[in-house]
């Protein structure tokens, strides 16, 4: 015990002299940085092709980049798997002189943490983790928000009052976007009912295709997808029927069936944080965006949207940008009939962020 | 249950296995010749971009199933050449196949995506197709499907019947001793890989013409190895082939339309189901330990001229 509490105070020890010593040369570097370009590295999970995910994150990259023009120098690597081949892209990104890094997928958490420890004058974001450091912050986005204006559409708009739904996996994000929708379509349209398939899968462009099939066989009229491909809104318009898009707006492979599509617009953030950090005011920070922040955004509405729907969407997206609507306000019950929350309570993040649970009146169970 | 419901169902059924049968079936052909493909995957991925882009530059539909065919086919006899020339080992060529495959068909369709393709129309069987349930569940298909089947019959005849296909057989089941009937083992082979190429890249274009139909990278998703497991699964027969396909491809679908019907499953179980399936059926036949069910003799191994 005692030989191994001196080997750990010696190590202490070193540590502390290490940085001391590292101390100084880092504080040059920093005056360096601020008349020299900034550079900012992005990691990416999927290709920039995606029509997604990714596609949008690079999007906020390139925004990056035509807002600072010569101040920031922006690189990306894409379709890195999560893994210990993240690890190793991040610290050669680091290595190579990159002042921020933006690990762009929740499995590059650990990855970031631990080369964030071996570099601790770069500065790290990654995206809807929850593992913060001096040098490393979090961003994600109140997708839920978007969610509840596709509810309200999809529940005005159904005529079979059934809405088909395409799970990926029964995380807290996707299980609080059905709750989500589901409330507020159920707000307009007490008849409406939600058939949810969970598929498993982020992409398998033939598998969702076929859900959605099934989905539209068994009578759903209007198909929500949590999931990364497009083939659903292709289905859709083939069926004639109506769709929402994910993620991206998927107009083109669905010019008559898309209602309209929850887009993921980094842009904003990515540029408010370029911005902190070529002014040297970056920090730590935990950033949960929702439409008031933009990183949320809607795309325009399809041309099967009436006008009183559409009035209907614009004036909850307001009241949700104002702060006057929150998508989960009480009186709601979770599916067993238990109370969840009060008449005019509003959910707290902290029950959101752990979401495990369906809200009363949606069938099925969670997987 | 209604009946219009059932009739969807066995029509998904058929669209969701026509891919693995065109790809099991250009397994099948390469495996008993005793050449082991694992390019299947890659080879799927390319015929479903040519596939795509054809039919996007406005060509109808056999066409881009000819092109699709052509660029299989041809991403194949790289594989040959590798193979069969230069005595590469194949399992490590197939492998390199399909991420070549994966990675070229990547790099070029990035210009693709986002680009619908025209639909192809379906054709309805006269008479056969205005039959209760079945009529659209198995007789109003796009031509894909009843060129799938007559392909899977076509090749079962020309390996249990003709005489080319016997000489086939013999160069999988001992290619030393085919040798020394006189016949061209390499040459032989050479055609099963372009045959196979040719069926994997159909496979793959009826994804991205039909059951999607769009064109992402890497949107095979795993149908190439379930094509492989499905050759074994089938015994090395064509027409198993095309059962084991349907049962798949039933379970599949199956279980999505059982959640939406509300069938309380864990999702976990009704996606393994498929796999659980085939390794079930395996286990069957391997257990009957019947001679007819033996891989070819030859399978997977080198052949070189000089031995």
């Amino acid at each position: 015990m005692k030989k191994s509490n001196l080997v750990i105070g010696l190590l202490v020890l070193v540590a502390v002299i290490a940085a001391i010593v590292s101390f100084e040369p880092s504080e040059t570097k920093k005056t360096a940085a601020v008349s020299d370009k900034v550079k900012i590295g992005f990691v990416y999970v999927g290709p920039v092709a995606d029509a997604g995910w990714t596609y949008e994150h690079d999007r906020g990259r390139l925004a990056v980049e035509a807002e600072y023009g010569g101040k920031v120098e922006t690189v990306f690597v894409e379709s890195v798997s999560e893994g210990p081949d993240a690890e190793r892209v991040i610290a050669q990104m680091a290595s190579d002189g990159a002042n921020a890094v933006f690990t762009t997928s929740f499995g590059y958490m650990n990855p970031t943490i631990k080369v964030a420890q071996q570099f601790p004058d770069v500065k790290f974001e990654h995206a809807t983790g929850y593992k913060r450091a001096d040098n490393v912050a979090t961003y994600s986005s109140r997708f839920y928000e978007g969610r509840h204006v596709l509810g309200l559409i999809a529940g005005k708009m159904t005529k079979s009052n059934t809405i088909g739904y395409i799970a990926s996996f029964p995380i807290p994000e996707v299980v609080r976007g059905i709750n989500a929708a589901y409330l507020a379509a159920k707000s307009v349209n007490p008849d409406v009912k939600f058939k949810v398939i969970w598929v498993s899968t982020w992409f398998d462009p033939g598998k969702e295709a076929d859900a959605a099939k099934a989905l539209i066989d068994q009578g759903a009229d209007i198909l929500m997808q949590h999931t990364d491909s497009a083939a659903p809104m292709k289905i859709a318009e083939e069926r004639g029927i109506y769709a929402f898009g994910q993620a991206s707006d998927q107009a083109a492979y669905g010019p008559n069936a898309q209602l309209t599509a929850i887009i993921d617009d980094w842009a904003p953030y990515y540029v408010r944080r370029a911005g902190d950090l070529i002014n040297g005011t970056w920090s730590s920070t935990d950033t949960w965006g929702g439409f008031d922040t933009g990183m949320v955004a809607l795309a325009p509405y399809g041309k099967a949207v009436p006008d009183d729907v559409k009035a209907m969407a614009e004036e909850a997206r307001k009241a949700i940008t104002e702060g006057r609507l929150h998508a989960f306000t009480g009186p709601v019950n979770k599916q067993d009939g238990s109370p969840w929350l009060k008449s005019g309570e509003t959910a707290d993040d902290g029950t959101l962020l752990g979401m495990n649970f369906y809200v009363e009146g949606i069938e099925g169970s969670l997987p | 249950m209604d009946y219009g419901l059932l009739s969807s169902i066995l029509h998904a059924v058929l669209v969701a296995s026509t891919p693995l049968v065109f790809a099991g079936l250009g397994a099948l052909i390469q495996e008993r010749a005793g050449v082991l493909n694992l390019g299947i995957e890659g080879l799927m991925i390319v015929g479903a971009l040519a596939g795509f882009a054809t039919a996007l530059s406005g060509f109808p539909i056999l066409i881009s199933i000819i092109a699709a065919a052509l660029a299989g086919a041809l991403l194949a006899s790289i594989f040959a050449l590798l193979v069969l020339r230069l005595y590469a080992n194949p399992v490590a060529t197939g492998l390199a196949l399909t991420l070549f495959g994966l990675g070229l068909s990547a790099l070029a369709g990035a210009q693709y995506v986002g680009q619908a393709a025209p639909q192809v129309d379906a054709w309805n069987i006269p008479i056969l197709s205005h039959l209760p349930i079945a009529g659209h569940a198995l007789f109003s298909h796009d031509p894909l499907v009843y060129l799938s089947i007559s392909l899977a019959v076509l090749m079962w005849w020309f390996i249990t019947k003709s005489r080319a296909g016997l000489i086939l057989r013999a160069v999988g089941e001992n290619h030393s001793a085919a040798h020394a009937l006189g016949f061209s083992v390499t040459r032989i082979r050479f055609l099963a890989i372009i045959t196979g190429g040719a069926l994997a890249g159909i496979g793959g274009s009826y994804l991205t013409l039909v059951q999607t139909p769009l064109f992402v990278e890497g949107m095979t998703a795993g149908r190439g190895w379930i094509a492989l497991a499905l050759v074994v699964f089938a015994s090395w027969r064509p027409l198993r082939v095309i059962v084991g396909a349907y049962l798949f491809g039933s379970v599949s679908i199956i279980q999505l339309h059982g959640q939406a019907l509300g069938v309380s499953v864990a999702s976990q179980w009704l996606s393994m189901l498929p796999y659980l399936v085939t390794i079930g059926a395996l286990v069957i036949i391997a257990g009957r330990g019947n001679f007819s069910h033996k891989a070819p003799g030859s399978l997977g191994v080198t052949f070189r001229e000089s031995k």
